[in-house]
């Protein structure tokens, strides 16, 4: 085991497999300048060399395809997103094309493509820079998709999905960057398809995504000081989706708040929240709840933005809400924003 | 001119595309015979009287060299040496199709060949192509990647995209574009106004030229120069191939008569054939007895690939949810 941030555990899983297999390779603009896409790919090219670390026109749609043609040739890219928002200019290539290979050619080849996309969220973002883009992606099947919390799971999951035979995009979330926590150490791969208890509880069930994990968490907490037992999973992959982990946490709780960082409608959200009710309709004590971002563009002006994002408070409330209680007049403290920017 | 352009094409070179262009003739043919019977139930594009550029083009790449295709594929899949029983079996849906009834006419795959695949989304494969020739200049294994699209091809980004890319990092791949004057029911001169499609891309620093695509020897001259240059590490290149589209855009039927054609040009094709020009130089040579022995041939290797096709079983229902991921080890 070793401390390591998100965003060095990820680096330190691109050294790793570049390390161990030199079909690897990393592509995307800005992966070789001073920044390195937040100090993931810092140094890979010194080390690996610019044939297999380098910066690309930007023209997402064919760069997507340039990657999806070099992993038809045996190779395997990796290719870089510092915003998640560029994949729309890709999804004629992510969606007609890697999704479709193996199944359309009746399984005869494969498309081994990583993608890693950054959502931008938060200090002032705006609508472009911002998005999560999870829920398109599990819509059209073919591509897997991965949303790594911890830094056990930004490492793990990157180097599940450069094994992987198949195309794979990992959301990693841009505030999750600096949490620090044990990570394996040789590196070691996490498994799709397995959610993570992140926290054990009775009196009702919160699947969280993403960084709303980390809210989440804190919500608990809040919850805990009103007598209120919350149980957190995280998916860690949504393609494929641990359905009997969050089924068996339905059951167990019988109540069901579903945090996404996406917006609800036909969201992550939506999907986890249909799959309790055609499958735990009989455990559920209290309609399911749903939070994501607010169904609107998302702004820039500070309070308008707080007001755009569940956070713990808000999320502790709906959970209240949900047991049919509230905060009986004390509200708790809006939670202080540990990331001071800029990006 | 180079001396690689003007060597000559041996005889046994000249008869053997003018076998690939009869296959793919007869192939399209038979397959205009079977559509009324709804056997296939796959949409038909059909490339009859472009069969000059597929053979040209196929025959001057390797096996190994990657090529990869759009809709109006059959003749690529053919000339690219894909085999015409799987071809059959693929438009009847049947499971010993190549893309195992998975992908219909539309999406034709022979990865053995180097067909890696066909897609139906304009210009789509052309970056994915240039994807494949940055590994083949990553590993250095000598491979070249063909990317053959049609005209309708170069309104797309990608299509800039890819060639800026290719440019830069010198990669080895031929772009192809088979101008067969219709994108739909679309004339270039509609689309573009720089209508040297071969022009387009120059202030990218891709070079490209335009040849006649209905003569099948002069494409594989041409396309042989381009592969040999690309594979010595020259560069990218665009070679456009003039031809026309004798079908309607979709289906097994002509439409001669609608308002989106020029004027005169049943007539025009029909003294521009590619296959009836390369047998009367065939013919001329005193190949007579050969030419109807390949007749002969490739017809009864067209009864073979239907009978094939008629016969192979359905995929079983199981195989709807298979596919869809490659199982991880």
């Amino acid at each position: 085991m070793k401390r390591l941030s998100f965003g060095q555990a990820i680096h330190s899983a691109l050294a790793h497999a570049m390390e161990n297999d030199p079909s690897v390779f990393v592509m995307g603009i800005g992966v070789d300048d001073h920044k390195a896409v937040f100090g993931t790919t810092k140094g890979l090219v010194a080390r690996f060399g610019r044939e297999r670390v380098f910066d690309t026109p930007i023209s997402e749609g064919a760069m997507t395809g340039v990657a999806i043609g070099a992993a038809l040739a045996g190779l395997k890219p990796i290719h870089v997103h510092i915003r998640a928002d560029f994949l729309y200019l890709a999804m004629d290539q992510l969606l007609n094309v890697a999704a479709k290979w193996h199944s359309m050619f009746g399984g005869r080849m494969s498309v081994p493509l990583v993608i890693r996309a950054i959502i931008g969220r938060s200090w002032g973002q705006g609508a472009q820079h911002s998005q999560s883009l999870q829920s398109l992606l599990m819509h059209v099947p073919g591509i897997k998709v991965a949303m790594p919390t911890t830094p056990a799971d930004s490492q793990g999951l990157l180097l599940a999905a450069i094994a992987d035979p198949n195309p794979v995009i990992l959301f990693e979330h841009r505030l999750l960057y600096d949490i620090v926590g044990d990570v394996p150490d040789p590196p070691v791969a996490v498994p799709f398809g397995r959610a993570a208890l992140r926290r054990e509880g009775s009196d009702l069930t919160i699947v969280a995504t993403s960084h709303m994990v980390i809210e989440s968490l804190s919500a608990a907490e809040i919850l805990e000081q009103h007598d209120v037992s919350a149980e957190i999973i995280d998916p860690v992959t949504l393609v494929p989706l641990d359905d009997e982990a969050i089924l068996r946490s339905v059951a167990k709780t019988g109540r069901l708040l579903v945090v996404d960082t996406s917006w609800t409608r036909c969201g992550a959200s939506a999907e986890i929240a249909a799959l309790a009710a055609e499958r735990a309709f009989s455990s559920l004590r209290a309609p399911i709840r749903r939070m994501g971002m607010q169904p609107v563009v998302c702004p820039v002006s500070k309070p308008l933005e707080r007001a755009f994002y569940p956070n713990a408070t808000t999320i502790a409330g709906e959970a209240l809400s949900l047991l049919g209680r509230s905060f009986a007049g004390v509200s708790p403290a809006e939670p202080a924003e540990a990331f001071k920017g800029p990006f | 001119m180079t001396a690689t352009n003007t060597r000559a094409v041996g005889r046994d070179v000249e008869v053997e595309l003018y076998r690939l262009m009869l296959k793919i003739r007869l192939s399209e043919q038979r397959i205009i015979e079977i559509y009324p019977t709804d056997k296939i139930q796959s949409p038909i594009h059909l490339s009859i009287g472009q069969e000059a550029v597929a053979a040209g083009v196929c025959r001057a790449l390797r096996s190994s060299d990657h090529l990869y295709g759009t809709y109006r594929s059959h003749g690529i899949y053919i000339a690219k040496g894909g085999d015409l029983g799987q071809l059959f079996a693929e438009l009847y849906g049947k499971d010993t199709g190549c893309a195992r009834g998975k992908g219909g006419s539309m999406h034709l795959t022979a990865p053995e060949h180097g067909l890696m695949g066909c897609s139906a989304i304009v210009a789509s494969l052309i970056p994915v192509a240039t994807g494949d020739a940055l590994a083949a200049r990553m590993r250095r294994d000598g491979r070249v990647v063909c990317a053959y699209f049609g005209d309708g091809a170069v309104d797309e980004g990608v299509f800039f995209e890819s060639a800026n890319f290719a440019v830069l990092k010198d990669l080895p791949i031929v772009y192809v574009c088979e101008n067969n004057r219709y994108a739909v029911h679309s004339r270039v001169v509609d689309r573009h106004k720089q209508d040297k499609l071969y022009r387009l891309a120059e202030g990218l620093g891709l070079r490209g030229s335009r040849h006649d695509g209905n003569d099948v020897a002069g494409v594989f001259k041409t396309m042989r120069r381009a592969v040999e240059a690309t594979r010595l590490g020259g560069g990218p290149v665009l070679l456009e191939y003039t031809t026309y589209r004798w079908h309607e855009h979709v289906g097994p039927g002509t439409d001669y008569e609608e308002a989106y054609r020029f004027p005169g040009e049943s007539r025009e094709t029909a003294q521009n054939d590619p296959i009836t020009k390369m047998a009367a130089r065939l013919q001329r040579r005193g190949l007579h007895r050969e030419l109807a022995a390949i007749a002969t041939a490739v017809r009864a290797e067209i009864d073979r690939a239907v009978v094939f096709a008629e016969t192979s079983p359905f995929p079983p229902p199981e195989r709807l949810t298979a596919d869809l991921f490659e199982v991880v080890a």
